[in-house]
């Protein structure tokens, strides 16, 4: 079945350089073309439509299957710890406070207290006015290599105004956050004011400029929950990365339907023909919904299986979540000490 | 039936067999055992009588996750809400009396009337148990005299998720004696089942499911008890480990991987345990921890 699949899915997704079939297919991949894709709102438009359409039953069937692979012993050893070093631990709660934010990330530099050798989570995800706070955190107890990543332009919902947007970018940027996760403004995407979406990525992207230098890495989320379907969602990833987006991102972490493993596929076939396209690389963050070491193993398997080892570190593939390190660490537990290790013996959070 | 058509001539008729599907009960629910595996399980005399699952440590594993989970709900309920659901699982017995009665008779090489006597004083014994659930506290508990101005209150608290290694020679009444009194006072058990004869602890399976126990407060587990037994002691998440059902070699080395994780530890009786004799309240009081109260007096 899966080889009778691939023969008739790849066609679509691979984007040869010169399709025969040119109507579905999308444009040559040759970077001229697809500067012309963001020349004009027609242009976008007529780009992002003339995407391949997502064939819904072949996707689930794809995510479903790659999720069956057995990762046993040396194999899940490497693939947890690979996983703890790509976690933004993240608390983004009305309640947060200055306290919470330090025991965080004090918990994400050392994250088993009685086991030295589990590696450093990559970020700390907080609101912009936290920002400052998790920084001074990490570098006070050695953690000056993990990231500080702030949520910006009035996450989560996005309604505000640009002005307000790049403001709360600006700042976060200011206070030190090395990324920048922002949402996009759904309602314009969903009525098709894809000129709009794209207009403020970049400006936002610009906004991540530091004063001394260099930028902000930006991640752009797109809420699949809120998109409906996989095309929206192929659109959404293509948009953004022409954009000029660093990484994509599944959700925000705050509705009903957050990363799936269908949805983060999709997403990862798109960076894939992206880089086939144009020659640069995106990296990819599902958030929301990770809770237990088996289900990010999956997600290890989908990057392994559908980009490579390009992809199998840190800088280009990241979860978003903060329950699921515990279950990690007690997965990690039980691998050195042979025996089942339980909720007592990690931190609440 | 006998008019049934399709039975031409209406001669005596053969009935296909129905062989039962012994499966495990974890979380409320009958799943195979994770390893696919199963072992036949005999009567006394070497005649078959079933395949039983034959658990692994995931099985293990897993029935603690839903022990875990259901200890929450069940330590929270009322202590009268706990007894008349034991009791109901004694209604429900009462109801299966036939069936349990053979099924002791097959795994104990018991006459008819022998096995029945035992099944009616394993069903005595829930009803015994049930009553307990409201009175244990008052009898165990009590107000300590403190020389200052407070109430001093001492109260049995549930201990959390304990392993129980059922008795290997009584399958039913033994089973009964030493579950009642860890559900009773509200920790949910892990239940290795005798290893020889399963049966009846798979079938009180059935009765525990249509008794509005919680799904995950008790979870059966039938297969080789050591196989079983050893994660268990060894697992961070059990707090307490009965080894009733372990012989005295076994019983020393999930001793000493209990110890490592500072579990509670029942040791077994020795080997000639009488069953139908006054269980007392030592069991029940095996697996609570003493949670002791100073509150001001006249606030």
């Amino acid at each position: 079945m899966t080889v009778c699949y691939a023969r008739r899915y790849a066609p679509l997704v691979t984007m040869p350089a010169s399709s025969p079939t040119a109507p579905a297919a999308p444009p040559p991949a040759a970077p001229p073309a697809l500067a012309d894709a963001t020349a004009s709102d027609a242009a976008l438009r007529r780009f992002l439509h003339g995407l391949p359409g997502v064939d819904a039953v072949g996707l689930e069937a794809r995510a479903a299957q790659l999720g069956t692979r057995s990762i046993k012993t040396t194999a899940k050893a490497y693939a947890i710890d690979l996983a703890i070093s790509m976690i933004d631990l993240t608390t983004l709660e009305g309640s947060d406070t200055p306290g919470k934010v330090r025991a965080l990330c004090a918990k994400g530099v050392n994250p088993d207290p009685t086991d030295r050798t589990v590696p450093k989570v990559a970020a700390i995800c907080v609101y912009p006015d936290m920002v400052a706070t998790a920084r001074q955190a990490l570098d006070a107890c050695g953690g000056q290599d993990v990231k500080v990543a702030s949520v910006a332009t009035a996450f989560p919902s996005g309604r505000a105004e640009l002005g307000v947007k790049l403001a709360d970018t600006r700042d976060a940027v200011a206070a030190g956050a090395d990324e920048i996760d922002m949402v996009i403004d759904r309602g314009a995407f969903l009525s098709g004011r894809y000129m709009k979406v794209f207009e403020e990525i970049r400006a936002v992207k610009q906004a991540c400029a530091r004063a001394g230098g260099g930028d902000a890495h930006l991640k752009v989320i797109f809420e699949n929950g809120e998109l409906s379907t996989y095309d929206n969602i192929r659109r959404a990833s293509w948009l953004a990365m022409l954009a000029g987006a660093d990484v994509i991102k599944t959700s925000t972490g705050k509705v009903a339907v957050n990363a799936t493993p269908a949805n983060t596929l999709l997403m990862l076939e798109a960076v894939r023909d992206f880089r086939a396209a144009t020659g640069t690389q995106i990296g990819v963050k599902p958030a929301g919904g990770i809770r237990t070491a088996k289900d990010s193993i999956k997600y290890l398997v989908m990057v392994n299986e559908v980009l490579g080892d390009d992809w199998l570190h840190p800088d280009w593939f990241r979860f978003g979540a903060s329950s699921l390190l515990n279950d990690l660490l007690m997965q990690r537990q039980k691998l050195t000490t042979g025996r089942y290790s339980g909720p007592d013996y990690v931190t609440v959070d | 039936m006998s008019e049934q058509s399709g039975n031409p001539g209406g001669a005596a008729r053969t009935r296909l067999g129905v062989a039962k599907t012994y499966k495990l009960f974890v979380g409320g629910k009958f799943p195979r055992s994770e390893s696919g595996r199963v072992y036949e399980v005999t009567d006394t005399r070497g005649n078959w009588l079933a395949n039983a699952p034959l658990g692994s440590r995931k099985d293990a594993r897993d029935a603690v996750v839903a022990a875990r989970k259901a200890f929450g709900p069940w330590s929270g309920a009322t202590a009268y809400n706990r007894g008349q659901i034991l009791y109901r699982i004694a209604e429900m017995l009462e109801g299966r009396r036939e069936q349990f009665t053979a099924e002791v008779a097959a795994a104990e090489g018991l006459s008819k009337a022998k096995a029945a006597a035992r099944v009616d004083a394993a069903i005595d014994r829930w009803v015994w148990y049930a009553g307990w659930s409201d009175k244990i506290t008052q009898v165990a508990g009590g107000a300590n005299p403190v020389a200052g101005p407070y109430f001093n209150l001492s109260t049995p608290e549930p201990t959390g998720v304990v392993a129980v290694l059922a008795p290997q020679e009584s399958s039913l009444l033994g089973l009964v004696s030493v579950l009642a009194p860890v559900i009773v006072g509200g920790n949910t058990a892990v239940v290795v089942a005798s290893e020889r004869a399963p049966l009846p602890a798979l079938s009180l399976a059935e009765v525990l499911a249509t008794s509005d126990l919680p799904g995950g407060v008790v979870n059966v587990l039938s297969g080789r008890t050591a196989e079983i037994a050893a994660p268990l002691a060894a697992h961070s998440d059990v707090n307490a480990i009965d080894l009733a059902g372990a012989d005295a070699d076994l019983a020393k080395e999930l001793e000493t991987a209990a110890a490592d994780n500072l579990k509670r530890v029942l040791r077994p009786a020795d080997a000639t345990s009488d069953w139908s004799a006054d269980p007392g309240v030592k069991r029940m009081l095996a697996f609570t921890e003493t949670k002791t109260v100073w509150h001001p007096v006249g606030v």
